[in-house]
């Protein structure tokens, strides 16, 4: 097997240039503001199944988004041409567009005094993820598979292993005079082992660890011998009869249940009322022991960034204390639309107006190991995946497809697939009976093991 | 001979022969096959929100990527420089998956037979920004005199135009011009403690025409206004094993899920899917009839060449309840003895082609939809979804309600809060029953994710009746 060690695309043009040049192209062409973003980056990826390589992936890219301000109207174009014709294009097009949108009072870059950028090293780029050799990377992949397939016969199959590395770097000039550069680096290593049953029926379960450098992704066969142990707790896997009992939502579940609180604290969501806890500032909505954390500049972190989407450094917002709703996430447009500051939670892409992006958004964990909450509970489900994204903000109605292991007399017991977890988030929120002390960073967003009482689970 | 008059060769420079240089050079490490997919992309998106357009936004994304096979393998590079010298070492990096000397030569490019599906006088992307505009006030308008406690109304128009270019070492030349427009809507209503949403929109492979008379912005804004007024009144949803009735259109997402991501031929090829090896095996009661069908005029999932430049067919999966055939793309094909039906698709030049969908609907049958619903003693009709997920290996699938009511000796009754709806994919479509006069395909909007990679789909299916489904509420 042979592979390019080089990685293509990267051209060594001064992006800061480019960024403050296409601010400065569209001033002078009539906007009375403008913001540009330049994003460059690389990507290596190799899916090894089977023990032979599947799929091997090398690239570069880089793109520029442009957003125009004339008064109070606003418009974007984004383009991958950085040729001076190319650039032209971008700068008409986008004051051409923004002759036509509506003239918006609370439209605009931040206030001047609100630009800036976290000090310090934040931890986020190590060129040691494009260290390894091909060889040696696709041999990661390799190693996280077999190590699943070794665990058990019944592990006969497999979705692969695989090895990704990525680097990325971003460029935010407007026309206050901000100008923020910010690089990051991500490698990953996942297996997806399949296991058959004595009944011939087929269950999956994946593992992986993702790092910002190479020195901290955990080794591939601690990945492929967690995702056998997923995977094979799976087989022989039934549907329950209806019923209410207490959930377990295991890290990972958790962490999409998170997500959801974090979508209902968007501040874009909360103007439109279409957040369940819109106009719930200040109030209790969640048990006393909820405590939810956005911290956007924690070293090293995932959802770390020195500044966000807008030039405005990210910061620790707490959400929710002590089950108390403390602040929404916003952007400027959403926190002027909403009477407040914002929270340094603007997300860019390369189009439209900025949205709201999380740092670390993660939810305080608790003091008991998740064997403990599992060992208390007499008859309970515990949830290790759902299906589907049956989730409505605007109520809160939430019913997801689940599968787990079912819990008898505090033991894991037999598998369960083929049902659904239902209820209200607003209760969810208040029937959080127990938090896990297994608070880990595995993406941006992190949640501990939860109980939460109350819960429908559909089935037979 | 090829045709030049692609945009890739006016715009760019490229020429025939440097196609089959780039071609040589993926093929110069012994791959057995390789193809080059350019792609030249402009869209335009312009929104609606509080009865103001805050956003507009135009863009072109432009780039090649390089694919080389060998046996099982795949090795893929791009570049969004259509630069010679950068599309050949795109070319280089990707001809690496082989090792060796080049063994298969290059065929002289031969024009592929193509449909012509697009029946678009100009395309939308081409239309004025102010015609879009006054479509997304139109509607913003339309939702917000429909009722009082519509209270948001959020709405959007985007469009965009593909030109591709596909060219492969077994002389596969096909370019294509593909349009596609779309257009949402959500409405939010409030009465009293109740807020409820709404959702509506449709579009396809169509001019901005379409929009001004078959679907005019005030059918979409009717549409997610009745929604969400209707859900302001919903009521918990039962929980447990009962009837469901699915309506027509959209539901259809049932048979996306259910068994049309079972039977990509990739999942098949490994042994990965619930449904590999049941060719020839009933997988469905003998009511069903299911194609893919890539052919349909203007719909949103229909292409007149795939993504490794095949013309797509209408592809029979189940006929009569019999399961028949895979989706396949060329690998797939190739690796399994068996026809490329034209599914192998793409998200973009970044992304390898995979066997995907493109409309999946189910034939009609004979029952009419009242009579299902009369059928049912107590159960559930399901006439909205939003989205659906499938674990492909277990073959458990879900999809989420919008719109539903519950039904009692054979009476529509109350709306229902959304809830999910969760079933065995092999096993689902046995236990339908009835099957309406009534097929209609979806409005239009259907996205599809797989791997990551998101391709435009339709699906559809006559009024529907499963005797038995789990159904995910909370009300015993």
């Amino acid at each position: 097997m042979a592979t390019h060690t080089e990685i293509p695309g990267v051209i060594e043009t001064d992006l800061r240039v480019v960024a403050t040049d296409v601010v400065a192209r569209a001033m002078k062409a009539g906007a009375t503001a403008a913001e540009a973003i330049v994003r460059e980056g690389t990507e290596f990826s190799t899916v090894i199944r089977l023990g032979q390589v599947e799929t091997l992936k090398e690239a570069g890219s880089r793109a520029l988004g442009l957003r125009v301000f004339v008064g109070k109207r606003a418009a974007s174009t984004y383009s991958s041409d950085f040729t001076p014709d190319g650039i032209d294009h971008l700068v008409n097009g986008a004051l051409q567009l923004a002759r036509v949108t509506s003239e918006d009072p609370f439209a605009g870059l931040p206030e001047p005094a609100q630009f800036g950028v976290v000090a310090g090293d934040l931890q986020l780029y190590y060129d040691d993820v494009y260290s390894l050799p091909p060889e040696a990377r696709i041999d990661y992949a390799r190693r996280a598979e077999r190590a699943a397939l070794d665990v058990d016969p019944r592990l006969k199959n497999s979705d692969g292993g695989s090895f990704d590395a990525s680097t990325g770097r971003k460029v935010l000039a407007n026309s206050l005079g901000f100008v923020g550069d910010s690089r990051g680096s991500y490698c990953s290593v996942a297996a997806i082992p399949i296991a058959q049953g004595e009944d011939g029926g087929m269950q999956r379960d994946y593992w992986f660890s993702s790092a910002r450098s190479l020195s901290k992704l955990e080794s591939p066969e601690s990945v492929g011998t967690e995702a056998a142990r997923r995977t094979l707790r799976r087989l022989g896997a039934r549907k329950v009869a209806s019923t209410k009992v207490p959930v377990v939502f295991d890290s990972v579940v958790a962490g999409s249940i998170l997500g959801n609180i974090f979508d209902a604290a968007n501040g874009g969501a909360v103007y439109r009322q279409a957040s369940f806890l819109a106009g719930r500032l200040g109030e209790k909505i969640a048990g006393a022991n909820v405590t939810v954390i956005d911290d956007g500049t924690m070293p090293g972190g995932f959802g770390t960034s020195p500044f966000d989407g807008e030039g405005v450094p990210t910061r620790r917002t707490v959400v929710l204390e002590n089950g108390v709703l403390k602040s929404y996430l916003l952007n400027t447009y959403t926190a002027r639309k909403l009477n407040l500051q914002t929270t340094g939670n603007a997300s860019r892409g390369l189009a439209g107006n900025p949205g709201i992006g999380s740092g670390n958004f993660f939810l305080q964990p608790g003091a008991r190991t998740p064997q403990q909450i599992i060992g208390e509970i007499k008859n309970g489900f515990y949830v290790t995946e759902f299906l589907g994204f049956g989730v409505n903000l605007v109520t809160g109605d939430f019913s997801r497809g689940a599968s787990g292991l079912w819990i008898e007399n505090g033991e894991l017991t037999f598998p369960v697939e083929e049902v659904t977890v239902a209820g209200n988030l607003k209760e969810m929120l208040n029937n959080i009976s127990e938090i896990g002390n297994d608070l880990e960073f595995r993406s941006s967003t992190a949640c501990p093991t939860l109980r939460v009482d109350g819960m429908t689970i559909a089935g037979e | 001979m090829i045709p030049n008059q692609s945009l890739f060769f006016q715009k760019f420079g490229i020429t025939a022969n440097d196609l089959q240089r780039y071609l040589g050079e993926a093929l110069s490490a012994g791959g057995e096959y390789a193809d080059l997919y350019f792609e030249y992309l402009t869209s335009t998106s312009i929104s609606v929100d509080e009865s103001m357009v805050k956003s507009a936004s135009q863009g072109i994304s432009a780039g090649c990527g390089v694919r080389v096979l060998a046996g099982e393998r795949t090795g893929y590079a791009y570049t969004d420089d259509l630069a010679p010298e950068k599309i050949l070492r795109a070319a280089r990096t990707a001809a690496l998956i082989a090792r060796g000397p080049a063994q298969q030569p290059v065929q002289s490019l031969k024009e592929s037979a193509a449909h012509q599906l697009y029946q678009v006088s100009s395309p939308s992307a081409d239309a004025d920004i102010v015609t879009k505009l006054e479509l997304v006030m139109r509607a913003d308008r339309a939702a917000r005199a429909y009722d009082p406690r519509i209270i948001q109304v959020q709405c959007a128009y985007v469009d965009e135009l593909r030109q591709i270019l596909v060219v492969g070492s077994d002389g596969t030349y096909a370019t294509d011009i593909q349009p596609l427009a779309r257009f949402t809507l959500v409405c939010i209503a409030k009465s009293g403690e109740s807020s409820a949403r709404g959702q509506s929109g449709g579009g396809g492979r169509v001019g901005i025409d379409y929009f001004q008379s078959e679907r005019t912005p005030e059918y979409y804004a009717k549409e997610a206004a009745r929604q969400a007024l209707i859900q302001l009144d919903a009521r918990e949803a039962p929980a447990g094993e009962m009837e469901v009735v699915l309506g027509p259109g959209w539901p259809g997402i049932l048979l996306h899920e259910a068994i049309g991501h079972g039977l990509e031929a990739d999942f098949n090829r490994k042994g990965t899917s619930a449904f590999s090896g049941l060719i020839g095996k009933r997988v469905a009661s003998e009511k069903c009839t299911v194609v893919d069908n890539g052919t349909l005029p203007s719909r949103r999932g229909s292409i007149n060449v795939d993504d490794e430049g095949s013309p797509t067919q209408n592809t029979v999966l189940i006929e009569k309840g019999i399961l028949k055939g895979y989706l396949s793309d060329k690998l797939s094909a190739k690796l399994m003895g068996m026809a490329d039906t034209g599914n192998g698709r793409r998200e973009s030049y970044e992304h390898i082609p995979m066997p995907r969908m493109t409309n999946t609907y189910m034939l009609a049958g004979d029952d009419s939809p009242e009579d299902i619903i009369r059928s049912v003693k107590r159960g559930v009709y399901a006439v909205n979804f939003g989205g659906g997920q499938v674990d492909i290996t277990n073959g458990k699938f879900v999809f989420s309600t919008s719109e539903a009511y519950m039904i009692e000796n054979g009476r529509i009754g109350a709306p229902l809060k959304n809830c999910t709806l969760i079933g065995n994919g092999p096993d689902a479509l046995t236990k339908v029953s009835m099957v309406g006069n009534d097929l209609q395909l979806d409005e239009g909007v259907g996205t599809c994710g797989k791997d990551g990679q998101s391709v435009p789909v339709g699906v559809g299916i006559p009024t529907l009746k499963l005797d038995r489904m789990t159904v995910g509420g909370t009300a015993r």
